[in-house]
């Protein structure tokens, strides 16, 4: 159960930031669902091309980037823009922010097929206002600081300075917490898909041929 | 009150409505490709589970595949191993669990979007999901088609449904007759320009008016294969006698089964009184050739403007101009005609199809590939778009001008094959994203129409006129 999450909050002051830049194309040719934490940003994260497979040990590092400084490298808070997410459909690009150590990504706005991934794979996609987003820009971009996701209640706080509610639907908040497994939810649907289909099937036989 | 097109396409799949506002909707139509599914057979396999309905599966590689490849050549010739391993891949598990699949060596083998429509795979009023983007390109069909990430992928092949929430009605209106020189592409980035990327997020946008109705399929599928760029996963066409003309010309069905789904394809349409959330109105007759500039699909100008200045935009656009400025080695009020290109892509799911092979072949009849050009590349989208620029000739106007004749696939769209840019290549392409590296670590991309490319290539810049 995952219901609170606590950490660092880097913030990467850029709008429409795109799953090519999330993850390039080139660490896509992996077969696995895991194991992508040293590819995330890698274009901006590294001053060299990667291939897959290379670790972060053996890249020319962007100290310029902030997640390759400490106390960042171990943020479990992204912030950002407009926009985060947008572009191709690739799972890998939530699978490297969850590989990295990415528990939460704050943005006003996301790309709708990475905000639908996101749920599945336990990172929070949280969407807030614009004024909100200035307001947490404006205290973590200076010094580090460490905020808390209650995801029950709704709420991000920072110590007694600041409480943000979100909106999140309850089936989307039950996800993050409970880590559902869907294909076993809708398979209790069976009978009901069955029923479907055959009934599709009998009135539009050209799409069963 | 009637109905959308989005709305009837969503009523006719709709099994059930869970109490927390999600739905459950049956897919008709599943492509697949090498790069977003073997995670998914995996997790198939480990829960022991089949397909729900094998024949909805329609299986290609079209990402990682040479293009330089020839007709005897074997998926064992791919040269980078982790490229070749996930094509093994895609073979094992379609041979695994019987699914369809035009593989490396089929003539039939292509991009995945373009060849669904091709092979008649692709039929008025399906639902129709992949693990791509791009999906929203059988949206031109009057489909019910969108783009779904690994983890669906595995819940499609599993269930046969997909969990999704209902999208907002959103309408354009394209409406007057386009300038000589303007093509679809050109269309679709000033849309995506006037409303950003993500104008269309949380809706299913749908193309109508008078410009819609005159295009041809083709035309309509580069407009809806870049719906995604403008944020909406869904985009799509009321069907006409467009529609049901190209359907029968590419389906396998029997007459008396394709007549009965006629009538029920007639019925595709927006009804008179329906209501959009969202609508906007677009006079296609003053929109000029358009091309990108910068690193997201709506940083485009007109083909004869300068950069703009950073100093005109809010203060919090003005960063991620400057950082696009930067990364793309432009200036303010700069000319795109200054911009020396190395590279030109014809090809990509946006614009692989014959119509826009014709369009740049038209304009490289006896014309000769620009010395500065060092590689100009033009990759057909299918086998069949590759036979059938052949048989009319085309592929020699290309060869004869210098650009490459390649074999079909995704290609430096996205350079996931060999087919990438160099660090600091400045490339014109038909592609659809001009996003940081996309091409190739450092590479420059500027998105415009086949035409546009074309020009580009014999010129070895933008040119001042049309």
């Amino acid at each position: 159960m995952k219901d609170f999450i606590e950490g660092i909050v880097a913030p990467i002051d850029r709008d429409n930031i795109d799953t090519d830049q999330i993850i390039p194309t080139e660490y896509l040719k992996s077969i696995k669902k895991f194991g992508y934490e040293d590819y995330l940003f890698d274009g901006w994260r590294y001053k060299d091309q990667g291939r897959l497979g290379i670790k972060k040990a053996e890249r020319k590092i962007n100290h310029e980037f902030i997640l390759n400084n400490s106390p960042y490298d171990e943020s479990k808070v992204l912030l950002t823009r407009d926009n985060f997410g947008c572009g191709s459909s690739r799972e890998h690009a939530v699978w490297a922010l969850r590989d990295f150590g990415i528990e939460v990504v704050i943005a006003s706005s996301f790309g709708d097929i990475f905000y639908n991934n996101c749920f599945k794979n336990g990172v929070l996609p949280l969407k807030l206002k614009k004024t909100e987003i200035e307001e947490l820009f404006s205290l973590s971009t200076d010094n580090p600081v460490t905020i808390s996701v209650n995801i029950k209640d709704k709420v991000i706080l920072f110590k007694d300075k600041l409480s943000i509610y979100f909106d999140l639907d309850d089936n989307l908040a039950e996800r993050i917490i409970y880590g559902l497994d869907e294909i076993d939810i809708t398979l209790k649907d069976s009978k009901l898909i069955k029923k479907f289909e055959e009934h599709r099937k009998e009135n539009n036989p050209w799409i069963f041929e | 009150m009637g109905y959308t097109i989005y709305d009837k396409l969503w009523n006719e799949h709709l099994i059930r409505s869970y109490d927390d506002g999600d739905s459950l909707i049956y897919i008709d139509r599943h492509f697949l490709h090498e790069v977003t599914s073997p995670q998914a057979f995996e997790g198939l396999k480990k829960k022991s589970l089949k397909p729900w309905r094998i024949n909805a599966n329609i299986a290609t590689p079209d990402h990682n595949v040479p293009t330089t490849r020839g007709n005897e050549f074997s998926i064992e010739n791919i040269e980078d191993n982790i490229s070749k391993l996930q094509v093994v891949e895609l073979d094992k598990n379609c041979n695994d669990f019987g699914i369809k699949q035009f593989n490396i060596n089929s003539n039939n083998q292509g991009i995945v979007h373009v060849i669904g429509p091709e092979l008649g795979l692709t039929l008025p009023g399906m639902s129709i999901v992949c693990g791509d983007s791009h999906t929203s390109t059988h949206g031109a069909f009057g489909c019910l088609a969108m783009g779904i990430g690994t983890s669906e992928v595995e819940h499609v092949l599993a269930t046969q449904s997909l969990k999704v929430r209902k999208l907002k009605n959103m309408r354009i209106n394209f409406e007057g007759s386009i300038q000589e020189g303007v093509s679809s592409k050109d269309i679709i980035l000033y849309l995506i320009r006037t409303i950003g990327t993500a104008g269309g997020t949380g809706y299913a946008v749908e193309f109508a008016g008078s410009y819609i109705r005159n295009i041809s399929m083709e035309a309509r599928m580069t407009i809806c294969n870049m719906s995604i760029e403008a944020g909406a996963k869904v985009g799509l066409v009321s069907v006409d006698d467009k529609t049901i003309e190209y359907v029968k010309k590419h389906s396998n069905l029997e007459a008396n089964l394709i007549n009965d789904a006629i009538k029920k394809w007639k019925n595709l349409t927006t009804d008179k009184d329906a209501m959009f959330d969202k609508e906007i109105d677009i006079d296609v007759s003053k929109i000029n050739p358009q091309v990108s500039w910068g690193t997201s699909p709506e940083m485009v100008i007109d083909f004869n403007e300068k950069i703009p200045p950073s100093s005109i935009f809010s203060a919090e656009k003005r960063k991620s101009l400057d950082l696009a400025k930067n990364y793309m080695g432009l200036s303010d009020n700069q000319e795109l005609s200054d911009l020396d290109f190395d590279k030109v892509f014809i090809g990509s799911c946006t614009n692989s199809r014959i119509e826009d092979l014709r369009e740049a072949a038209e304009v490289l009849k006896g014309q000769k590939v620009s010395e500065n050009i060092h590689e100009a590349i033009v990759v057909p989208g299918s086998g069949m778009v590759k036979e059938q620029a052949e048989k009319e000739g085309i592929h020699k106007i290309f060869i004869d001008a210098g650009f490459q004749w390649r074999a079909p696939g995704c290609s430096m769209c996205l350079g996931m094959n060999p087919d990438q840019l160099s660090p600091y290549e400045r490339c014109a392409s038909t592609s659809n994203r001009n996003f940081e590296g996309r091409q190739g670590n450092l590479g420059r991309t500027h998105l415009m129409s086949p035409k546009m490319a074309a020009l580009t290539a014999i010129n070895g810049r933008i040119v001042k006129e049309i």
